[in-house]
């Protein structure tokens, strides 16, 4: 979760004016939503990601269903390639999730049913980067309308994206070889400060014509973690089509909590829906991913300045809430034993947890580790 | 071509159908007796005034919105529990039960049909009372269980078939898991009275059934949150490790805000840790953590005392109008000169009504009258109202003369 550079929580100062607003409004009340979500959440969500102009919106080929969380998402998402992709029930679809990823892919994939979960080559420990050849590598061998997760920006957890380059070239495997992208788009806005930019993955591939699905989560770009709000945003060929995944899609919802929660839901629509309260957030986001990339930079620059061993460029290159330091197991012992930093064994670091107090101390006890640890 | 070309279009849901018809329908005089939730006599959906209470104490708080552990806010959790095992619970204070905050009524039943997927191996089989909430069968199916039935409403008498739920129950094959109503059945308002529930607790423990108990509707059914959860704490007192299902969504109004709670009795404070463990590992991969404000909403107004009591009185509120309602209906179905006997409309408890009334008869209601419910004959009494009783009298007494 992100933290203010005191390294406190941060309830973002536009949902604290729009629960304030929704408190006010005694026209409220508690009723069940659709079974899909709140329908002015839902279009905004997806117009979010696909954005103002997108054609699939204008060709009335885009579906969505409000979910909890990111996750949430995920999850309805996979319950319904489970049950109508690649034939019917086809359990033996083979879904590629990449290495590494965030832990919870693979249990969401296989909770769904699906009995074949494989990776697919995307950290470069060595050259601390993109496994590009790897990547294009296992989708060419891949067998055809195999699923794969691809992570819209900000990998976690090695906060290395494609460029826009690389993603072509990702797109063009993808098609040819008939592969499903789910998007998983749980920092749009947070990486790189803008909305659009952190969404250009998910918007070429619909402007190639890609049926997908993009799961998103609004948890760090609203800071609203723990009301649960998410969307799965589903594109298709055409109305038609997307009515009646949209329909399957309600069943599925439907025994699994039946209908989501209202608050957040509200909260992300009544911002998105305002000009005023959607430029505040949009400033508030970019507060957030602003400090991300000044401390990227001044962790950078120190350990450049200190000396330490090694090139430290992928901390800046990198992107979004988490950086993967390329420090080693015992190095990372070394950094929560004596320094009492706790970061993964897998080197992970969480941004958000710098600030301009403890900068120092952090490239100082990374400069150890990597001096004293072999 | 499309991916989606083969997907059929999922047939519409019988209930939102009803109300989607209702909301076309011109008539001034139309009512939507097909809706789940609860109205006040103006028609209107009510919000406690515990709950903006409890919001305005919340929103002074000014907490922040950091994720809730997996298995929820554990004050509301807690509170969750004690509210339907009772404070003076053996299994309660001795801490031999695991409770875990769900996504309302369905998410908590969805947890533990997995949960039972999962874990309980000696059957795949649940068996529902006929009839059921329509929703029972769809979730244990899609959680990978069978589903079997065992004869519970009697049409003839619109009332309980106790000898036949007691000779079917007895005959459900040993350790199959059997789910019970523990307050105003839905959707026919019939419950057991407390002697025929001592029988059917003698019974599931000589059959060995796994029991679980659906409490949607706690205070909300009799208007004494003791009295609606007196079968589930009964069969903990005879030893029956069940598990329970609670939703939130009526007994305090927050349909929307998905309050709700999977509780497991265990044989000891080990075995609900390690049950803790397996029920953290279903949830994370299905929406990793539930949400917060309809769990804090429901904590404050469990823990603080003063809101607490106010909830009791008007949940009991709630229910009286209900009951109320009923009576008013079978009055005035007399005063329009029926002969019919409608003593189980005031027989039955909780928000719905199975009438008895025949599909042709629900067809004219609907078509002649703009009287909507569901063609089994189900109504909502919580869409009754003291201005539009007489009518729907007279329309019922319309279409049965």
């Amino acid at each position: 979760a992100y933290r203010t550079d005191e390294g406190q929580p941060w309830v973002l100062p536009v949902v604290k004016k729009v629960e304030q607003m929704i408190a006010n409004d005694n026209s409220l009340n508690h009723e069940y939503l659709p079974i899909l979500g709140l329908p002015e959440f839902r279009a905004n969500a997806s117009r979010i990601a696909l954005g103002d102009d997108s054609p699939a919106i204008k060709e009335k080929r885009v579906g969505s269903v409000q979910c909890l969380g990111g996750t949430g998402a995920l999850r309805i998402g996979a319950e319904f390639l489970r049950r109508w992709y690649n034939g019917n029930n086809n359990t033996a679809t083979p879904v590629y999730v990449s290495a590494p990823s965030w832990e919870n892919h693979n249990s969401v994939f296989m909770d769904a049913g699906f009995k074949d979960i494989r990776t697919y080559h995307y950290w470069d420990a060595a050259k601390r980067g993109l496994d590009l050849q790897g990547l294009l590598n296992d989708m060419e061998q891949a067998p055809e309308f195999s699923i794969f997760i691809l992570h819209a920006c900000a990998h976690n957890p090695t906060g290395t994206d494609p460029t826009p380059e690389q993603w072509k070239q990702i797109a063009g495997v993808m098609k040819r070889r008939s592969l499903f992208p789910f998007f998983d788009s749980a920092y749009q806005g947070f990486a790189s400060g803008s909305l659009d930019k952190d969404a250009w993955a998910v918007r070429y591939f619909v402007s190639e014509g890609f049926e997908l699905f993009c799961a998103q989560s609004f948890s760090k770009n609203f800071g609203l973690y723990n009301e649960r709000v998410g969307n799965l945003t589903v594109v298709g060929k055409d109305a038609d089509n997307v009515q009646r995944v949209l329909s399957q899609m309600e069943k599925i919802v439907r025994t699994t909590w039946s209908n989501p929660p209202s608050q957040g839901a509200r909260i992300v629509a009544t911002t998105l829906c305002s000009p005023q309260l959607f430029d505040e957030w949009k400033s508030n986001v970019k507060t957030m991913a602003d400090r991300v990339l000044l401390m990227r930079s001044e962790l950078r620059s120190r350990l450049e300045a200190l000396g330490t061993p090694g090139t430290w460029n992928h901390i800046t290159d990198q992107i979004g809430m988490f950086s993967f330091t390329g420090l080693n197991p015992k190095q990372v012992e070394y950094m929560v034993k004596e320094k009492h930093i706790y970061l993964m064994a897998s080197g992970r670091i969480n941004m958000c947890g710098l600030t301009t107090k403890n900068l120092d101390y952090v490239a100082k006890s990374i400069h150890e580790a990597v001096t004293k640890i072999q | 071509s499309s991916w989606w070309s083969h997907v059929e279009m999922g047939p519409p849901d019988p209930i939102l159908g009803v109300t989607e018809a209702y909301k076309r329908d011109t008539n001034s005089k139309k009512m939507n007796l097909g809706v789940g939730a609860y109205r006040d006599d103006n028609g209107k959906p009510y919000v406690l005034n515990c709950v903006r209470k409890a919001e305005a104490m919340i929103a002074s708080k000014k907490m922040d919105k950091e994720y809730l552990p997996i298995a929820g806010l554990a004050d509301f959790t807690r509170a969750s529990a004690e509210l339907a095992l009772g404070e003076n619970s053996e299994a309660f204070k001795s801490g031999r039960y695991v409770v875990v905050q769900g996504i309302s009524g369905t998410g908590s039943l969805r947890i533990g049909a997995n949960f039972l997927q999962r874990f309980f191996k000696a059957s795949r089989d649940v068996y529902l009372p006929k009839p059921s909430w329509g929703n029972h069968t769809p979730i244990f199916r899609d959680a990978g269980m069978q589903l079997q039935a065992y004869r519970y409403y009697d049409p003839k008498t619109c009332s309980l078939d106790f000898s036949g739920a007691m000779e079917d129950i007895s005959k459900i094959p040993e350790k199959s898991i059997i789910l019970l109503h523990a307050c105003a059945h839905n959707p026919t308002g019939v419950d057991p009275r407390q002697e025929q529930w001592k029988e059917l607790a003698a019974t599931v423990k000589k059959r060995n059934l796994l029991v679980y108990f659906d409490m949607a509707y706690q205070g909300f059914a009799s208007g004494d949150i003791n009295r609606d959860a007196w079968a589930v704490r009964y069969f903990i007192e005879q030893g029956i490790n069940i598990v329970l299902s609670q939703s939130f969504a009526k007994n305090m109004g927050l349909y929307g805000e998905r309050a709700g709670a999977f509780t497991v009795i265990c044989s000891d404070a080990d075995e609900a840790k390690r049950v803790e463990s397996q029920l953290k590992i279903l949830i994370r991969p299905m929406y990793s953590n539930p949400p917060v404000n309809g769990a804090r909403i429901a904590s404050m107004i469990l823990n603080t005392p003063d809101l607490r009591k106010e909830w009791l009185t008007e949940v009991k509120g709630m229910a009286d109008r209900i009951i109320s309602m009923r009576t008013q209906l079978v009055s005035n179905l007399k005063k329009e000169g029926s002969s019919h006997n409608w003593q189980h409309i005031t027989d039955q408890i909780g928000m719905f009504c199975f009438t008895g009334l025949k599909p042709e008869q629900v067809e004219r209601l609907i078509k002649e009258f703009s009287v909507y419910m569901t063609k089994d004959g189900r109504i909502s009494v919580a869409g009754v109202t003291s201005g539009n009783v007489g009518y729907l009298a007279h329309a019922i007494h319309q279409v049965t003369k």
